[in-house]
C-alpha cells in the first residue's frame, strides 16, 4: 500500500510536471514488440506516467491498426501510413506485420484507456471511462491514477464512481483507518460486486469497528440492491403476463366467447412467428434500406394468415364438431401435428433466426442492478394494444355486438336475422389471428421454432381457466397474476418447481372457485 | 357426450359363446403358439416368429393396456385424460428402480449406486428408492404410486365438479408439469436420459429369448385378464351407473348417487392399469425416459381409442395395434410423413368415424360412416 501511495504522489507531482516519460520511439517499440511481458511494461510504465498522450497510439493499437516493418512502426489508416509519434503521413513500407496482441493485453489496454480517458476535460467522457472501469481488476498503477483523477474531479458521479473504486481496493489494505474508511465510504453505492466485496472481506475481517462498519454498509448496499431486484422480478413478471394475455387473448375469444377448444391456437402463434421470419426476409432481400421497419409490416401480414389458416379449421373441421368438444379437442391436436409438420417441411426442423430490428435492442437504464430491455417495453405495449382493439372490436362494433349476441343467444340472435355460421367463422379467425399477432411478439423474445406454440398451449390454457369464461377481463387479471406470481416463485425455487407450484396452487383455486375469477352469472345443468 | 343407441339391457354373462371362443382362442396363441413358434421352430421356417416380433408384440400388448384404461374412463364415464402416459410412465419408473438396481457392479463405473447417481456424485440411494431391490415392492409399487396419484388429484378434481374440456385441460398441465419434474436430474430419476442399460430382471438375464417370451407372454396374459376384469366392471351395476354419469352427470346426481366415489373408483382403477403397463413396457423396450410423459404421448393414448370405438373395450386394443404398427411402418419408411398421417387421422376419425372400426363393422352397412355435412350447432 505504501507503493500505492508513492506512486500516487508520483502520479501527482506527474500532473504538475510536464509528463517525464512521455511515449516515445522506445515505448513505442516495446509496445509493438509482441513480447507479451515487454508490452505489459510498457503499458503499465504509460498509465503510471499518466500519459494521455498515448491514447491514440493505444486505440490504434487495439484496433489493430499498428503494424511494424523491417525496422519501423507504423500506423495503417486505409492505405496511407502514419508516423505513431507525429501522426504525420508516411509512405507505407511493403512488408509489413500485425502486431500480436493477447487476450489480457487487449483487456489491459482497454482499461488503460478507460483510465487515461478519467483525465479527459470532457465529463460525458470520464463518466462513460467510470462506467467501463467498474468492473475491471484495479493495479497499482491505475489505482494511482484514480486516485489522482478522484482529487481533481468537480463532477460528483464521477468523483463518487471513482471513489467506489478506490474505497473496493482499500477495503483490501494493510492500513486500518483506510480501511475503515473504505468500509464507510461503500455504504452509499449500489453495485452487486460491492456486495460480494464486503461480504468477503466481512468474512476475514477481525477489527471489531472495522467488523461494524462493514456490516452497516453491507445492509445499506443490500437493501438499495433488494430495490432493483425486486423491481427487475416484478418487470420480468409483467413481461411474461404480457405475453401470456397475448397468447390467451386469441382463447379468451375462441374458447371464452365460442366455447371451442383450440389445441391448435399454439401453432396459430408459431405460424405468425414464421410470418415475422418472412417479412423480415423479404425487406432483407428488397427494402434492405427500410429493415428496421419490417414489423409493422409483419404484424397484419401474421394476423391475415393466421386468420385465413382459422378460417379454413373452421370451416372444414370445428364447425362439424360443435357442441362435441372433447373431439374438438382431438381434432384440433391433430390438426396443431399438421402445421407443425407442413412448417417442419417448408422451413426446417431447427430455429430461424428473426432479428431484434435496431430500435428495439438496447435498454433503459433505471437503477445499476435495474435495466429493463427495450423489446420487452415494445411487448408489454404492443400486448396492451391488441388487449384495447379486443375489446374495442367486442365492446363497441357491430360484428362484437353479433358476437355477444350469438354467444348469449343463438336462437334468438338468428331469430333477428344475425347469420351466425358467418359469426362463428369471423370470431374464429379473429381470435386466430390474434394469435398470430402474438406469435410477432414472441418471435422478438425468444427461439422462433416449429414447437414454439407447444410451450404456450398449456400456460395460455391456464389462464383462460384461471380468468373465468366468457370476457376478457379475467383474462388480463389471470396473465397478470400468473406471470407476475410465476416469476416471483421462480426467483425462489427455480423455473420447475414454480411451474408445479402453480399448478397445485390451480387445482387449490378451482376448489374454491370453479368457474375462474369472474364467472358470469346463472346456473347451468346438464 | 357421447350419444349412443341406449345400451341392451345387462348382460347375464361376459361373453356370449362366441366371445368365449374368440377369448380363448387369444389366450392360446399368446401362451402356447407364439412362444412355441418362437422358441422351436428354426429360424427361416415360415411357421417362425422372430425375436424382434415379440419385442414388437410384446409392446404392442403394454399400448393395448393403455388403451383399454383409456376406454374405462373415456369411453364408458365420459373422463377424457390426457395425462394417461403420465401414470404409465410412472409404473415404469417405479419398475425401472427395480432393473437398475438389478444392474449391481455392472455399470461402467462398477459401483454400489446406479451410474447416473455416481455421475451426479450421490452417496447414497434417495429415500424414495428405499426397497426397490425386491421385486415384489417394487411392482407393487409400479401399480399403486399411479393408483395413489390418481387417487389424489382426482379426488380434488372431482371433488370441485371439474368435467369435461377443463378436466383434459388439467390432466394435460400436470403431465407437463410431470414431465418437466422428471426432466431434472435432482428428481433422482436420471433427468433426460431416465434409465436404461438394464441387465437382468429376477437374476435371469434380460436379453435372452427365454426371458423375452415369458415377458411377452406376462404382457399378453396381463392384458387378457384385465379386458375380463374391465368386461366384469362395464356388464356391471357399478358399468351402468358409470354410462349414466358420461350421459347426464347431474341427473345421476340427483337420483341419489354419489358419482364422485363412481368416478374416482374407476379412474383410480384406470391409472393403476397404466402402471402395471408400464411396469411390463420397460423391461422389454429397455429404457424409460421422461419423453413418456410429454403431453403429446398422453394424447396419442386418445386416438388409439377413438380410431378402435370407445365404450367398446375390445375397439381400443384393435386401435392400438392398428396405429402402432402403422406407426412402425411409418417410421421406417417414410418417417417425415408420419405426423400428417396421425394429425389427419385425428381429424379424419373425429369427424367420419366416432364410434371407431368397431362401430364401422357393427353399422348396417348404410349407417358407417357419419358424413357429418350437416353443420352442428354450438351449444349456447
Amino acid at each position: 500500500m505504501r507503493m500505492l501511495r508513492l506512486f500516487a504522489g508520483l502520479a501527482m507531482l506527474a500532473v504538475f510536471c510536464a509528463p517525464a516519460a512521455a511515449l516515445d520511439r522506445g515505448a513505442i517499440g516495446r509496445l509493438a514488440s509482441g513480447d507479451a511481458d515487454e508490452q505489459r511494461q510498457a503499458l503499465d510504465a504509460l498509465v503510471a506516467d499518466n500519459d494521455v498522450s498515448a491514447l491514440p497510439f493505444l486505440q490504434d493499437l487495439l484496433a489493430d491498426r499498428v503494424k511494424i516493418g523491417a525496422d519501423t512502426t507504423i500506423i495503417v489508416d486505409g492505405d496511407h501510413g502514419l508516423d505513431p509519434l507525429e501522426r504525420a503521413p508516411v509512405a507505407l513500407p511493403s512488408d509489413l506485420e500485425d502486431v500480436s496482441t493477447s487476450n489480457s493485453l487487449r483487456l489491459a489496454i482497454e482499461e488503460s484507456i478507460a483510465a487515461l480517458e478519467l483525465l479527459s476535460p470532457d465529463p460525458a467522457l470520464r463518466l462513460e471511462a467510470v462506467k467501463r472501469l467498474q468492473n475491471a481488476e484495479l493495479d497499482e498503477a491505475r489505482l494511482a491514477l484514480i486516485a489522482k483523477a478522484e482529487s481533481h474531479e468537480r463532477d460528483s458521479a464521477v468523483r463518487d464512481g471513482l471513489r467506489q473504486m478506490r474505497a473496493l481496493s482499500e477495503l483490501q489494505s494493510g492500513d486500518r483507518a483506510m480501511r475503515l474508511a473504505a468500509a464507510k465510504a461503500l455504504r452509499a453505492s449500489v453495485s452487486g460486486r460491492v456486495r460480494e466485496a464486503l461480504k468477503a472481506r466481512l468474512a476475514s475481517e477481525e477489527d471489531g469497528e472495522i467488523r461494524v462498519a462493514l456490516t452497516r454498509s453491507l445492509r445499506n448496499v443490500e437493501s438499495s440492491l433488494a430495490i432493483g431486484e425486486n423491481l427487475g422480478i416484478v418487470f420480468s413478471g409483467v413481461s411474461l403476463a404480457s405475453i401470456l394475455l397475448l397468447a390467451a387473448l386469441g382463447l379468451a375469444v375462441t374458447y371464452g366467447l365460442m366455447g371451442v377448444i383450440n389445441m391448435a391456437h399454439g401453432e396459430m402463434m408459431m405460424i405468425g412467428a414464421y410470418a415475422t421470419y418472412v417479412a423480415q426476409n423479404c425487406f432483407r432481400a428488397y427494402l434492405p434500406d427500410h429493415f428496421q421497419w419490417y414489423l409493422a409490416a409483419a404484424a397484419p401480414v401474421a394476423f391475415v394468415v393466421a386468420a385465413l389458416i382459422g378460417v379454413v379449421i373452421e370451416r372444414m373441421v370445428i364447425r362439424f364438431l360443435y357442441g362435441r368438444a372433447l373431439e374438438t379437442l382431438l381434432a384440433t391436436w391433430g390438426v396443431s401435428l399438421i402445421l407443425m409438420q407442413t412448417v417442419r417441411t417448408m422451413f426446417g426442423a431447427q430455429n430461424v433466426q428473426v432479428e431484434n430490428p435496431a430500435w428495439m435492442s438496447g435498454r433503459v437504464f433505471v437503477m445499476e442492478n435495474l435495466q429493463l430491455p427495450y423489446n420487452r417495453i415494445v411487448i408489454i405495449a404492443f400486448s396492451l394494444a391488441v388487449l384495447a382493439l379486443v375489446s374495442f372490436l367486442l365492446a363497441r362494433t357491430r360484428l362484437g355486438l353479433f358476437v355477444r349476441a350469438v354467444t348469449q343467444n343463438r336462437t334468438m340472435a338468428k331469430c333477428v336475422g344475425v347469420d351466425s355460421s358467418r359469426i362463428d367463422t369471423i370470431a374464429f379467425a379473429l381470435g386466430s389471428g390474434i394469435a398470430g399477432l402474438a406469435g410477432v411478439a414472441l418471435s422478438q423474445v425468444g427461439n422462433v421454432g416449429p414447437d414454439l406454440g407447444q410451450h404456450y398451449i398449456v400456460d395460455s390454457f391456464m389462464v383462460v381457466v384461471l380468468g373465468g369464461v366468457g370476457q376478457l377481463a379475467g383474462a388480463v387479471y389471470a396473465a397478470l397474476g400468473l406471470g407476475v406470481a410465476g416469476k416471483i416463485f421462480e426467483n425462489l425455487a427455480g423455473a420447475v418447481l414454480a411451474e408445479i407450484a402453480l399448478l397445485v396452487f390451480l387445482i387449490v383455486f378451482i376448489q374454491k372457485r370453479p368457474q375462474g375469477l369472474f364467472a358470469l352469472g346463472g346456473r347451468q345443468a346438464d | 357426450m357421447l350419444h349412443v343407441a341406449p345400451s341392451p339391457p345387462l348382460a347375464r354373462c361376459l361373453y356370449e359363446k362366441r366371445g368365449w371362443a374368440l377369448f380363448a382362442l387369444a389366450a392360446l396363441v399368446i401362451l402356447v403358439v407364439a412362444p412355441l413358434a418362437n422358441l422351436v421352430t428354426p429360424e427361416g421356417s415360415f411357421l417362425h416368429l422372430s425375436d424382434a416380433s415379440v419385442a414388437l408384440l410384446g409392446k404392442l400388448f403394454c399400448y393395448a393396456m393403455l388403451a383399454l384404461a383409456m376406454d374405462l374412463v373415456w369411453g364408458y364415464a365420459g373422463i377424457l385424460s390426457l395425462g394417461h402416459g403420465v401414470f404409465f410412465a410412472l409404473g415404469g419408473y417405479a419398475f425401472g428402480m427395480y432393473l437398475m438396481r438389478q444392474i449391481g457392479h455392472d455399470g461402467s463405473y462398477h459401483a454400489d449406486l446406479p451410474d447416473f447417481m455416481v455421475f451426479l456424485d450421490w452417496n447414497s440411494f434417495p429415500w424414495f428408492w428405499a426397497y426397490t431391490d425386491h421385486f415384489c415392492y417394487a411392482l407393487a409399487l409400479a401399480i399403486l404410486a399411479p393408483a395413489a396419484l390418481a387417487c389424489a388429484f382426482g379426488f380434488f378434481a372431482f371433488r370441485s365438479r371439474i368435467k369435461g374440456v377443463y378436466f383434459s385441460i388439467i390432466t394435460q398441465a400436470l403431465t407437463y408439469a410431470m414431465m418437466l419434474l422428471f426432466f431434472r436430474n435432482e428428481t433422482g430419476f436420471g433427468g433426460n436420459n431416465g434409465f436404461t442399460d438394464f441387465k437382468r430382471i429376477l437374476d435371469y438375464p434380460l436379453a435372452t429369448p427365454q426371458t423375452r417370451i415369458i415377458l411377452f407372454m406376462l404382457s399378453g396374459g396381463s392384458l387378457l385378464l384385465l379386458l375380463l376384469a374391465s368386461r366384469f366392471i362395464v356388464t356391471s351395476k357399478f358399468g351402468r351407473v358409470l354410462t349414466a354419469i358420461r350421459e347426464a352427470e347431474s341427473r345421476v346426481m340427483f337420483c341419489g348417487y354419489d358419482t364422485l366415489s363412481y368416478k374416482l373408483a374407476i379412474w383410480t382403477f384406470s391409472a393403476a392399469i397404466c402402471g402395471l403397463a408400464g411396469a411390463l413396457y420397460v423391461p422389454q423396450v429397455g429404457i424409460i425416459n421422461p419423453s413418456e410423459m410429454s403431453p403429446a404421448a398422453s394424447i396419442e393414448i386418445a386416438i388409439w381409442t377413438a380410431v378402435g370405438g370407445r365404450g367398446t373395450l375390445i375397439g381400443p386394443l384393435v386401435g392400438a395395434f392398428v396405429v402402432n404398427g402403422a406407426k412402425s411402418l411409418f417410421t421406417a419408411a417414410i418417417p417425415e410423413y408420419w405426423l400428417f398421417f396421425l394429425g389427419l387421422l385425428f381429424v379424419l376419425v373425429t369427424l367420419l368415424l366416432p364410434k371407431g372400426v368397431i362401430g364401422f363393422f357393427d353399422a348396417p352397412p348404410s349407417a358407417r360412416i357419419s358424413l357429418p355435412f350437416t353443420r352442428k350447432e354450438p351449444a349456447s
